[in-house]
């Protein structure tokens, strides 16, 4: 073989290469979350020609770390709102350039426009989906849906209610039971007074959705802290008695959000990707087979059933005033709750 | 001429042991000292490196322990349940080793044997959670007992302390029975008929001549369980509900869910050396009993 021939042979193979590369959109995100449903996946390949590579975390330290150790691999990557600044600041993602998702204009503004999602005027995120947590009541326990979050601190339910191992999901909990802002707690002594008080109603700690559902099922518990998504889940898919309660004391609100990590090495196939994660035909058929939080996209919520959880609840505007969205928590805060829910976990032995 | 030859033999036959050393040590090198040492590094650091953020040396992962109560009580509290686990695990496992090694003969030794040993063909979280099939109320254990007896029982163990005790016990009984069977079969049975033909009381054989000479599988096979059960962290969060924060969870809290290698690093340490601690203030009883 010539040399000439042997270069163009070698040309061919990198063009090649190149191709199947640029085919590919990788996606990090939790599993069983939307965006690895193997319809939805096969869809989006029909539709675009190109091949989702899909990867998960366990954790947002996980993802973030994911990030940071593999720069240039993921071409999408779903970040919680409340993360966003953190990967922002350390340059793990980039601007998006939203001219290039059709669907972005049917987001709703305040979702799309929140602070969370945009630095120095640049879009950081698209807004996917939101929803609450909060909680959810067995209804086996109750003639009449409880409306209070005092509930958990009921008598009458002592030994069958369930909290979330989780340390800055229950003090933000008990941050909203004594009547304080999840983000700027004042008197955390009252939060972790109210969370002592609840330590002997509690019958265990929860840690994924298929232990609370299990409970439930077996007829263990009566109330507990809970997702709205996994609430309309445990009753859409497993026919479980479960109500979800948005109380008038508040729910604390989150928004899930695409980024594109800097690097990534096919920006229109991610871009597409999350056009169609945010397209009304996808949402619809996601919350119809399996279950789904709501969506950010106005038009894809308004195509739900009007009975529809994610309709008549979670879009009513009374129910919304309550809804007090999560904003970013510093390490410092992160590690000084956790240090109190471990306390609070030990003392109760 | 005769003193070279023995130094050659003696040579050769260092460089066979080191032939047939070498791959276990090599294996021991790469699977057990290299992630050990990186632990012990990563425990005196303020940041995991490779994630991009600044980090320095430091103590403050040991530091921690003691500026905080908790850790020092949950330490205290799973070496209580080690104990406890330990203790239960001897009171049922010995009475078994000795039925299998002095009484049962043949094919019936074999197949009580293999009931032994049969747990530890299944995996140890498929074994936790039958036991929360079993323990809790409306389960297998409460369904079967309210089916057989007359009057009604609610046994709901299921998310307690004496759910994390079960199933712990359930998990490590095994290794009691199998050392204590080892050194209860070495034991030769005509001193046994001596002693007894000389007018020894049952319990006096047992008390002067049995558990004297199968000390050492006693002491064996507490130290098996009492080890890992210190640092046990699967089955606490699962069969002990809000009862299941212990030390070793703790340190699983730690890897797992906040990312903070390096407390959790140091933890391991400080219980890798107060387990040291133990086991050298046990030494002299091991080895008289060895």
């Amino acid at each position: 073989m010539t040399g000439i021939s042997k270069l163009a042979l070698l040309a061919a193979a990198v063009m090649i290469a190149q191709q199947a590369v640029a085919a590919e959109v990788h996606v990090l995100n939790w599993k069983g979350y939307g965006a690895d449903e193997p319809w939805a996946v096969a869809a989006f390949e029909k539709a675009t020609g190109n091949k989702v590579v899909n990867d998960f975390f366990n954790s947002e330290q996980e993802m973030l770390t994911k990030l940071r150790t593999n720069p240039g691999l993921y071409d999408v990557v779903m970040i919680n709102a409340a993360f966003n600044d953190q990967a922002t600041t350390e340059g793990l993602i980039q601007p998006i350039d939203v001219s290039g998702i059709a669907n972005y204009k049917d987001l709703g503004p305040e979702k799309a426009q929140s602070p969370l999602l945009n630095h120095d005027g640049k879009i950081y995120g698209v807004p996917w989906v939101w929803g609450l947590t909060s909680i959810a009541v067995n209804d086996k326990a109750f003639d009449k849906t409880p409306t209070s979050i005092q509930v958990m601190w009921d008598e009458a339910h002592k030994g069958r209610v369930v909290l979330r191992d989780d340390a800055l999901e229950a003090i933000q909990f008990g941050a909203i039971a004594t009547g304080q802002d999840i983000n700027d707690i004042k008197d955390m002594e009252v939060v972790k007074a109210k969370l002592a008080s609840l330590m002997p109603q509690i019958r265990t700690f929860w840690g994924a959705e298929n232990d609370w559902n299990q409970m439930v099922a077996a007829n263990q518990i009566d109330v507990g802290t809970y997702w709205s998504g996994s609430a309309g889940r445990a009753k859409k898919n497993f026919k479980l008695p479960v109500t979800f309660v948005v109380p008038e004391e508040g729910a604390v609100g989150w928004l899930d959000a695409f980024s594109i990590p800097a690097g990534s090495k096919n920006v229109d196939g991610a871009l597409a990707f999350i056009d169609y994660m945010i397209d009304p035909a996808f949402y619809v058929e996601w919350d119809n087979k399996v279950g789904a939080p709501v969506s950010a996209n106005v038009k894809a919520v308004a195509e739900l059933p009007a009975d529809a959880f994610n309709r008549a609840v979670m879009g009513d505007p009374e129910v919304a005033s309550r809804i007090r969205f999560q904003a970013p928590v510093s390490d410092a805060d992160r590690e000084r709750y956790l240090q109190i829910w471990q306390e609070l976990k030990v003392n109760v032995q | 001429m005769n003193g070279n030859s023995t130094l050659a033999a003696h040579r050769s036959q260092g460089m066979k042991a080191a032939q047939l050393l070498f791959p276990a040590y090599l294996w021991l090198v790469l699977a057990v000292f290299l992630p050990l040492s990186a632990m012990v590094f990563f425990s005196f650091v303020t940041e995991m490196p490779f994630t991009g953020k600044p980090w320095s040396m430091t103590v403050a992962n040991y530091a921690a322990f003691f500026t905080t109560g908790i850790y020092a009580k949950l330490l205290l509290s799973s070496l209580r349940l080690a104990f406890e686990v330990t203790f239960w695990c001897v009171v049922l496992g010995f009475p078994a080793a000795y039925v299998l090694a002095k009484v049962l003969k043949g094919r019936s030794r074999e197949a009580i044997f293999l009931l032994v040993i049969l747990p530890f063909w299944s995996n140890g979280l498929v074994r936790v959670f039958s036991w929360a099939m079993v323990l809790r109320s409306g389960g297998i254990l409460d369904t079967l007992l309210n089916a057989v007896l007359p009057f009604k029982v609610d046994i709901d163990l299921i998310y307690s302390y004496p759910a994390v005790i079960i199933g712990l016990v359930h998990s490590y009984v095994p290794y009691i029975v199998l050392t204590c069977y080892l050194s209860l079969q070495a034991i030769d049975d005509s001193v046994i008929e001596a002693a007894r033909s000389l007018g020894a009381s049952r319990f006096t054989v047992l008390r002067r001549l049995i558990i004297p000479l199968s000390l050492p599988g006693i002491v064996a096979g507490a130290v098996l369980v009492f080890v890992p059960v210190i640092g046990s962290f699967m089955e606490p969060r699962i069969l002990g509900g809000r009862t299941g924060t212990f030390y070793g969870t703790v340190i699983e809290d730690q890897f797992v869910a906040v990312f903070n290698w390096p407390l959790g690093a140091a933890l391991s340490f400080i219980l890798l050396a107060v387990v040291l601690f133990i086991l050298a203030a046990a030494s002299p009883v091991m080895r008289r009993s060895a």
